[in-house]
């Protein structure tokens, strides 16, 4: 392999890695609050994909995004309050089934209400034909963009959950639940703000990679089993070590189509993710110490 | 006796139904009703799973596909060019293969259905075996989203790779011969016959768990669902009966992928497809999760309405629906059936599962 080839790939892998990390965060902070996995987590990303996908067209594309972003953690909230809450009594398994039922609604109603088409958002900067040349190797200035979002995120989730009162009341909920309400934290609150932060970041990831990427109605369950593959693999609960994980798989899939064609892509990811729940449940950096910390 | 009740009900059924479509000339009815037998025989597989052992299995349409895959592959070789090898000529012997010339005149001999059949059901339990080893390890989220990406795999498998058809699967499917001049084939002339068929095998699939949940086997995987720990403890070898059962689960939906496979005469991606797997575990949820009975009538109800396309474009968002429904109406999210039941008999086989748990090796 020449060297901009390397580059080729290598910018593929980080471009693919940062939605999978942004999913797998997303997945961290309502399994931080909550202790399930919410198997709708991709949906949040078509989305936000979809809904700025629309909008874009009559507003600017910031304003686009903002309404996405806000729209979706709206969602994130109404599912929380409307049927997660009623069903948490009941257990894993139940509440496994009722998160994969909302990934499915959420599904079809976006089919319904954009079809069946592939969509898209325009480019922050330049178009489809710009490129960025670096060591003989061209890509699109949306890669740039795209790492410096999740970069973004992932900063303002470590100051937000370091620095502010309600996110050391999220932590302290998901330390212990008993503890944090007899110091006067709802964690019904905390639950529904997780939910609402989990969403924005997924909308927020799928509208910064739409541009490249595309989405369409059916990228949810993909995304959330990549996702979750993420963050099984940097340990679950970890999002610092999600970020890492994403791109490790991010570059794993990329080269891995010198070996393995091109179809057979997502049998690599799901290779990883059987390996890794077999081997190595609490992930390659989560010890069983630093999960059961959960700090985010 | 009464809990063969139902099993002898479909078995009735099974050949009161086609003279009686007749007579009010619905027997086009029949072939939705063909298909939805095969596919509750898939949900009365994860059924014993989900209900019984308390494990999830999302990809309980992977193994559907595996034996559809499997069947369609080898009953459509065409070994004639090595008719004289000696493992040909064996199985030539036994009667395994069927000759004949296809429509282009040209002669071909290939393994007959039977094998076919027989070779997916092994494939598919070898292949259940081997990841129900380490997957069924797991719990919860884990296991749900292992067995998820395992039935992604199939799928994209079978996108993927051109000797199984690509996105347009395998078409041509020859019918399979039974004994007694019958075979599961597509075609109206067939179709009461098959539809008996259908019925019967369903049937009998549902004898056979039945007979396995009401026996010692059956009182340890309640025992499992209602608590590992304490199973473990009563002297239950926890992690071989949650293979056993994920096994025979994986070989129920192969045996149903084999069959609709050769009534259909095709079969494609889609049957592996993340959704499909929902469905089974749609079905099971709202038939109750551990009562049989339950999953059967609303596998036959929900399969049929959604064959004969009554939800229309809503027929996926109608299972999504289902299971938010399920989940949120159940009093500890047991089910629809569960509610219906009188409140006495529920009371009784949740105080009986819980006196179950059967006592090994104590005996001198």
């Amino acid at each position: 392999m020449d060297g901009s080839l390397f580059i080729q790939y290598f910018v593929s892998g980080l471009t693919y890695g940062s939605i999978y990390a942004a999913v797998a965060i997303g997945f961290n902070i309502i399994y931080n609050a909550t202790g399930i996995i919410n198997f709708a987590q991709g949906e949040f990303a078509m989305l936000g994909g979809m809904i700025a996908s629309s909008l874009a067209r009559s507003c600017p594309l910031w304003l686009a995004i903002a309404a996405a972003v806000v729209a979706t953690a709206v969602v994130g909230v109404a599912i929380e309050r409307l049927l997660l809450r009623r069903v948490s009594r009941f257990g894993v398994l139940k509440m496994i089934i009722a998160t994969i039922g909302i990934s499915i609604v959420l599904r079809e109603l976006a089919l319904a209400a954009w079809g069946e088409s592939v969509r898209t958002v325009p480019f922050f900067t330049g178009n489809e034909v710009s490129s960025i040349s670096f060591l003989g190797a061209n890509f699109s200035p949306q890669v740039l963009w795209i790492v410096g979002a999740i970069a973004l995120v992932a900063v303002a989730l470590t100051l937000y959950f370091k620095l502010t009162l309600t996110g050391k009341a999220m932590r302290g909920c998901s330390a212990s639940r008993d503890g944090a309400s007899l110091c006067g934290i709802s964690p019904g609150r905390m639950v529904a703000i997780a939910f609402g932060m989990s969403a924005a970041i997924g909308a927020f990831a799928g509208c910064v990679v739409a541009p490249l990427t595309q989405t369409h109605y059916a990228i949810g369950s993909t995304l959330s089993v990549k996702g979750f593959t993420v963050a099984a693999f940097g340990g679950l609960g970890n999002s610092v070590a999600a970020i890492a994980a994403g791109f490790l798989l991010g570059m794993l899939e990329s080269f891995s189509i010198v070996v393995v064609p091109e179809a057979y892509k997502d049998v690599v990811t799901i290779v990883v993710l059987l390996t890794v729940l077999v081997a190595k449940p609490t992930g390659l950096f989560g010890s069983r110490a630093a999960g059961a910390l959960k700090e985010y | 006796m009464r809990r063969y009740l139902p099993a002898a009900a479909i078995a009735v059924l099974a050949f009161a139904l086609p003279p009686l479509a007749a007579a009010t000339k619905t027997a086009y009815l029949l072939t939705q009703l063909t298909m939805s037998a095969y596919y509750v025989l898939a949900s009365l597989g994860l059924c014993a799973l989900m209900g019984y052992a308390g494990q999830i299995n999302m990809g309980q349409a992977g193994f559907f596909a595996i034996g559809g895959y499997a069947s369609a592959f080898i009953s459509k070789l065409n070994l004639a060019s090595r008719a004289a090898s000696p493992f040909v000529a064996a199985l030539d012997f036994l009667g395994l293969v069927s000759r004949g010339t296809d429509s282009y005149g040209n002669a071909y001999l290939s393994p007959s259905p039977a094998l076919a059949c027989l070779c997916a059901i092994l494939l598919a339990v070898g292949v259940a075996a081997l990841i129900g080893t380490p997957v069924l390890r797991l719990r919860g989220h884990y296991l749900a989203m292992a067995t998820l990406g395992f039935g992604i795999v199939i799928e994209k498998i079978a996108r993927g790779t051109n000797a199984l058809g690509g996105a347009d699967g395998l078409s041509s499917v020859p019918a399979f011969a039974l004994p007694g001049g019958l075979e599961i084939t597509g075609g109206r002339a067939a179709r009461s016959a098959n539809f008996t068929i259908s019925w019967v095998v369903l049937a009998l699939g549902l004898l056979l768990l039945v007979n396995l949940i009401g026996s010692r086997s059956g009182r340890a995987l309640r025992a499992l669902h209602d608590g590992e720990e304490a199973a473990d403890a009563m002297g239950v070898d926890t992690a071989r009966y949650k293979l056993k059962v994920f096994v025979l689960g994986a070989a129920y939906a192969a045996l149903a992928g084999v069959l609709l496979t050769h009534y259909n005469g095709s079969i494609g991606p889609g049957e592996a497809a993340f959704m499909k797997s929902v469905r089974y575990v749609a079905i099971v949820a709202v038939g109750g999760m551990a009562n049989l009975t339950g999953v059967l009538v609303s596998g036959l109800v929900l399969n049929f309405l959604s064959l004969r396309g009554v939800f229309g474009s809503f027929d996926d968002a109608v299972f999504g629906a289902i299971l938010i429904a399920v989940m949120l109406i159940g009093p500890a999210g047991r089910g629809l059936a569960a509610r219906l039941r009188p409140r006495g008999a529920s009371a009784a086989a949740s105080s009986a599962a819980a006196s179950a748990a059967p006592k090994r090796g104590g005996s001198p």
